[in-house]
């Protein structure tokens, strides 16, 4: 264990960096180089102390490690309250690990408001942290809703034609849930009087309060998934964000809601969570299926992997609510690996963007003769996302199915049909870029990957395979956690039924 | 020994295809040749120490997935069935391997072809070799992405393209099935190791689980779950649109994956999971009948085409559903027979074909070909080896394993047996005809290609007739050689009265539901039948089935029907005999002596024969009502849901709908103030007289 406040250390770092490059004085060009410089470091101290703490990192512990308790707004027992546990390590590593990569794919792409790009993208780093440790509804909600504000400015200020429209639509859809979040976090706290996460997991409220709390909280957290139908903002704002902030947004923000449900559903208010799971399945297959349909028909490549990413977000729900162990590891799996993947994805179509400044698929073709190690990339990226064994994609599947499966047959056969619509449109994507008669004589003409793009790719892709081959790196981490909340989970339902009895009837299953 | 076999075609593939640069073209070819040749010996030992010596055992290699209670390895599963797969898959790999130098000695990417070789080798290692389902599952995936890419080979070609495509989402179909029935065995078994599967499935005979809603018999569920990935990789009727397309792949590759190995994984799940079908009589009649379908109708449309390797791969179909049959009537050791013989010369046909359209520049319509046979004569009488292997005429290979598939599929003495028997003859007489048809538009009668073309026709080089001749061998001896041992039986004497034993054993043991394990059901029937005699001559494995297939097949006893296939009568034997002949003379006939007679026939049978020329429309069906539907639905979706109905009412209807009542409000904003001041006079009555109203009451 450590004794200095690592977790702060990392989630503030960007902020110190943020102080740091409003303070950069100069030519436009050199406080350009220099902010852009310092950001980079800045991330990557994140990043080291990130593996810092991954290293210290006990797997074989479910408690929460790092804790840092301190009383911040005392009047009202609200505190100041961080830590990770198995389920949150690994978003922690992903958020870290994923932005110094975005600063370095917007090195040369983005040109005006360098500073203001860099500020946005450090501040939401610290949001994304501060979101994973928090172990305070009030932090939590600071850090979870602080995280809107870079975003927007992302895509509204360095984004596509269409910026606004998207970022509005953004900020709309997850405005509508974070107010309904708020009044849930709000209630609780009028109900227990404490802001704080594991006591609130130790203290489950009434059956009929968690079934309005969980609505509230699945308002905020479907959203951010996002799920089926609240899904349409995703393919616009990746469309028009700039490819660092589709890395993000698909990387890490879309974990939030995966998180949130891992966090506050199922621990908070197990016996509404078994009451909505089949909702939550039905859903979760409406995403697979629809958005992988749709995906099959899109003609602009971001918008292609934005709706596989839903898809992908479906098996992650599903996984959750099944509240099996695979069901529940696959889940957090998946959000891994999506996350590296899909986030490898849209940097590999910002690499083709920068270089003939369009998504259309149509206007590329047979570019694996031109550009022989982008194909190879993009190709394991692809079959890592058609979940091919031996890649991360296909373990997070293959569990969430298989924990699926033991709840509901019908379920994992649905969903398991996302696997082959996945490999259509993947396989299409692919075959209409990268092989295919050679037509388009600007795209034949592009250069192959650069020393830079290798470096942002590579690290992915190794990751990928690893993950593939060696699940178990992540796997034995995260299991004494899950097994911690599966084992609560099943208690509180066990109290819940024995109490119900005398009532009418217990939770379903 | 194992790592040697297994994981010398994945350090080839690495080092082809990370350092294809460094090392050159022929470096690349050097490296996997020369590791697939060394893999290839390596496997032929551990046949002998395994298969022969009886040393089956397991090597684990690392941890993989652990998730609760769901435990999987990274294993080698060494048993006889393993280390026959591994001995084809690894000699054919080789033989390909240097074959492929020569095939694409004008192709640009050399490198790249070799190292996606050894890549399908590897992949088809692991997945004969899993002792789990979920590293068989890694093969089985693995050889599918090998597949996609080599048939994609030539990626700038958009037939190409698509058909690797199609290959690997019609086989995901098949995973899916595949994949369902994993997640039942462990809902079922709770491990989906082999071993713990094989030791559980009699007890769990009787089990029933909730699938789909309704309380189904567990085994037969499972069974056909995996049968369903079966028929996707093995282009069974139903999922076998992709193989045909599958031929835009380079020859080597259709030789390789689409004949030889790869299309035989489903034959080899099937087979590996015999404990568990032994328990699911319901799934194994589907198998049967599939398998038997898929015989007959492959063969009739291999009848009607004229692309030489489509022919062969209609033929490859119709005889990977002989195997399906025989694994369905429990067979399974036949079909293992066949499986192997198959892949011999099946491989040297296609091969051969390649050296034919080697010769040809590339042209493969035999309808363009005709009178070769002087210009090749090398290839010539190869491919004779392998046609005579493949109508199973004696003693080449292919008679005996053809044989003992159709005699057991009588001896299974049901309704499905008995229709997979003649729908098993039907097909052995168009297999010969449309062999015949083949040798005979290719390389006899008048020359039909251009003079340029035939100029230029040239016999392959020794690269090229190498591998061919290592091939010819296998399918001229594999049958005599493995017969005692895959199908062998250890009373091998007078069909009436070993029958009449078995008929005893088969009584003892209708009582209990117990495995017999090969040997002690063996010595039973030795002890019991009196007539029994060892005639196994010296070139053969000097061993029975069950002591060579050890504890890798498991049979019931009254399921025994190799046993039984020994003792038919005379005419089942025969049958196939005789119209594969007959098949031969009708070819003769039609394409030789009288060749005005096919146009003929067409005239006449015109129904079923557009019905078999156009592949009983089974791809415009499949495109009509999945493909199309699919991209429909996509566009639906797209459109009326996500734009028109989501959109619309959701986060743009509230955007349109503020705006309005913000455009509302803003026409009370005239400017005017008498106007403002007459709202606020009329706002400040309504409220006095609300104040006086209330306070009255």
């Amino acid at each position: 264990m450590v004794d200095f406040p690592l977790l702060s250390l990392m989630t503030f770092l960007p902020v110190a960096g943020i102080l740091i490059i409003l303070a950069i004085r100069g030519d436009q060009e050199v406080v350009d180089q220099n902010t852009k410089h310092m950001a980079l470091y800045t991330s990557l101290f994140t990043l080291a102390f990130a593996l810092f703490m991954y290293t210290r990192f006990d797997g074989s512990s479910a408690e929460f490690q790092f804790v840092e308790h301190s009383s911040w707004l005392k009047p009202l027992g609200i505190n100041y309250h961080m830590g990770v546990d198995g389920i949150s390590v690994f978003f922690v590593l992903l958020a870290a690990f994923l932005t110094p990569i975005c600063i370095l794919s917007s090195w040369d792409v983005i040109k005006t408001r360098v500073k203001e790009f860099m500020i946005a993208f450090l501040a939401l780093e610290t949001f994304m942290i501060g979101t994973f440790v928090a172990l305070d509804t009030v932090l939590f909600y600071v850090f979870f809703e602080g995280v809107l504000i870079p975003m927007f400015l992302i895509i509204g200020v360095w984004g596509g034609p269409r910026r606004v429209y998207s970022a509005y639509k953004f900020f709309l859809y997850t405005l509508l849930g974070s107010v309904l979040m708020l009044i849930g976090l709000l209630t609780l706290y009028a109900q227990t009087g404490s802001t704080d996460i594991p006591t609130l997991m130790d203290n489950p409220v009434a059956r009929d309060l968690q079934m309005w709390l969980w609505l509230a909280f699945f308002a905020s957290f479907a959203v951010k998934m996002p799920m089926w139908p609240v899904h349409t903002w995703l393919p616009d704002a990746h469309v028009e964000a700039p490819t660092a902030g589709s890395v993000i947004l698909a990387g890490v923000l879309l974990k939030m809601g995966g998180y949130g449900f891992l966090r506050f559903s199922l621990p908070m208010l197990p016996e509404a969570s078994a009451y909505f799971a089949d909702m939550v399945y039905v859903l979760s297959i409406i995403a697979i299926i629809y958005t992988s349909l749709i995906a099959l028909v899109q003609e602009d490549m971001k918008k292609l992997i934005a709706y596989s990413s839903v898809a992908h977000m479906g098996f992650v729900t599903l996984g959750i609510f099944t509240a099996t162990t695979q069901g529940i590891e696959g889940g957090i799996f998946q959000m891994i690996s999506h996350g590296l993947i899909s986030g490898a994805l849209f940097l590999s179509v910002g690499v083709v963007y920068d270089r003939l400044h369009t998504r259309e698929i149509e206007r590329y073709g047979g570019i694996v003769k031109n550009m022989p190690k982008y194909a190879t990339v993009f190709m394991i990226l692809m079959l890592g996302s058609v979940g091919l064994p031996g890649t991360s994609g296909f373990v997070g599947e293959f569990l969430i199915l298989l924990g699926a499966f033991q709840v509901n047959t019908v379920v994992a056969a649905f969903a398991a049909t996302g696997a082959i619509l996945g490999a259509a449109y993947m396989l299409i994507l692919y075959r209409r870029v990268i092989f295919g008669p050679r037509t388009n004589d600007d795209a034949l003409s592009m250069p192959d990957l650069n020393q830079r793009e290798i470096g942002l790719l590579v690290p992915i892709v190794l990751l990928v395979l690893w993950l593939g081959i060696f699940p178990g790196t992540v796997m034995e981490k995260i299991s004494p956690s899950v097994d911690k909340l599966i084992g609560e989970y099943n208690e509180k339902l066990e109290v819940a039924a024995a109490q119900g009895e005398t009532e009418e009837e217990g939770p379903e299953r | 020994m194992e790592l040697l076999a297994v994981f010398l075609p994945l350090i080839a593939f690495l080092v082809a295809g990370l350092f294809g640069k460094q090392i050159g073209d022929v470096g690349a070819q050097v490296v996997t040749c020369g590791a697939l040749i060394i893999a290839a010996f390596a496997s032929i030992i551990l046949f002998f120490d395994v298969a022969v010596g009886g040393n089956a055992y397991t090597t684990v290699l690392a941890p993989w997935v652990v998730s609760g209670d769901f435990d999987v390895s990274w294993a080698l599963r060494i048993d006889s069935l393993s280390v026959v797969m591994m001995c084809v898959i690894n000699v054919v790999s080789a033989c390909v391997h240097v074959y492929s130098i020569g095939y694409m000695s004008h192709d640009g990417a050399k490198g790249r072809f070799m190292a996606y070789l050894s890549l399908f080798t590897f992949a088809m290692l692991m997945l004969v070799s899993a002792d789990n389902l979920l590293q068989l599952f890694f093969g089985w995936e693995g050889v599918g992405l090998a597949s996609y890419l080599l048939i994609g080979f030539w990626n700038h070609k958009n037939s190409a393209n698509a058909a690797a495509v199609k290959a690997f989402v019609v086989n995901r179909i098949g995973d899916f099935g595949l994949a369902l029935g994993i997640f039942a065995i462990f809902v079922v078994f709770g491990s989906i190791q082999f071993d713990a599967i094989f030791e559980q499935a009699p007890e769990l005979a009787g089990t029933y689980f909730t699938f789909f809603g309704q309380d189904l018999h567990a085994l037969t569920v499972i069974g056909l779950l995996l049968f369903v990935g079966a028929v996707g990789k093995s282009a069974q009727l139903g999922l076998h649109t992709w193989l045909p397309d599958a031929m835009e792949g380079p020859t080597p590759v259709s030789a390789l994956i689409h004949a030889a190995t790869m299309v035989t994984a489903g034959v080899f799940l099937v087979a590996r999971m015999s404990p568990l079908y032994e328990y699911a009589p319901d799934a194994l009649m589907v198998v049967t009948v599939v398998g038997a379908s898929t015989a007959f109708v492959a063969a009739t449309i291999g009848l009607t085409q004229f692309d030489i390797k489509r022919v062969i791969a209609y033929s490859t179909m119709s005889q990977l559903g002989y195997m399906f049959f025989a694994l369905g009537v429990s067979a399974y050791g036949a079909a293992m027979f066949h499986l192997v013989t198959h892949a011999f010369f099946k491989a040297l046909l296609f091969l051969g074909a390649g050296s034919v359209i080697h010769a040809m520049s590339d042209e493969q319509d035999m309808r363009k070909m005709g009178g070769l046979w002087r210009k090749i004569p090398m290839t010539y009488g190869l491919m004779w080896i392998g046609s005579l292997a493949l109508a199973g005429i004696p003693p080449f290979a292919g008679y005996f394993s053809k044989d003992i598939v159709l005699e057991a599929a009588w001896a299974d003495h049901t309704w499905f047996g008995h229709y997979a028997y003649w729908m098993g003859i039907a097909a052995a007489f168009m297999t010969a005809f449309y062999s015949w048809r083949l040798l005979i538009m290719t390389f006899h009668g008048e020359s039909r290609a251009s003079k340029k073309v035939i100029d230029h026709a040239h016999e392959s080089p020794a690269v090229m007739l190498g591998p061919l001749v290592v091939l010819a061998a296998g399918a001229l001896f594999a049958g005599m050689i493995f017969y005692q041992g895959f199908v062998g039986s250890a009373s091998h004497g007078d069909g009436h009265s070993v029958e009449h034993a078995v008929e005893q054993v088969v009584e003892e043991h209708s009582e209990d539901h117990k495995i017999v394990i090969a040997e002690d059901h063996a010595e039973e029937v030795k002890g019991e039948a009196h007539t029994v005699e060892e005639e196994a001559p010296a070139a053969h494995l000097p061993m029975s089935k069950e002591v060579f297939w050890g504890d890798a097949i498991r049979v019931r006893a009254e399921n025994d029907t190799v046993e039984a296939a020994h003792n038919v009568p005379f005419w089942v034997k025969k049958l196939p005999l005789v119209v594969a002949l007959l098949g031969i003379a009708l070819a003769y006939l039609f394409y030789l002596s009288k060749p005005g007679l096919p146009e003929r026939f067409k005239a006449i049978f015109t129904v079923p024969y557009m019905l078999f020329f156009n592949k009983w429309f089974f791809d415009e069906i499949y495109d009509r009502l999945f493909t199309q539907t699919a991209f429909k639905l996509g566009n639906f979706f797209w459109v009326s849901g996500d734009q028109n109905m989501i959109d619309r009412f959701g986060p743009d209807g509230s955007v349109k709908a503020t705006q309005k009542l913000a455009g509302m409000f803003s026409r009370f904003q005239t400017g005017f103030v008498f106007q403002y001041a007459f709202v606020m006079m009329i706002a400040v009555i309504g409220i006095l007289s609300w104040f006086v109203f209330r306070s009255g009451m």
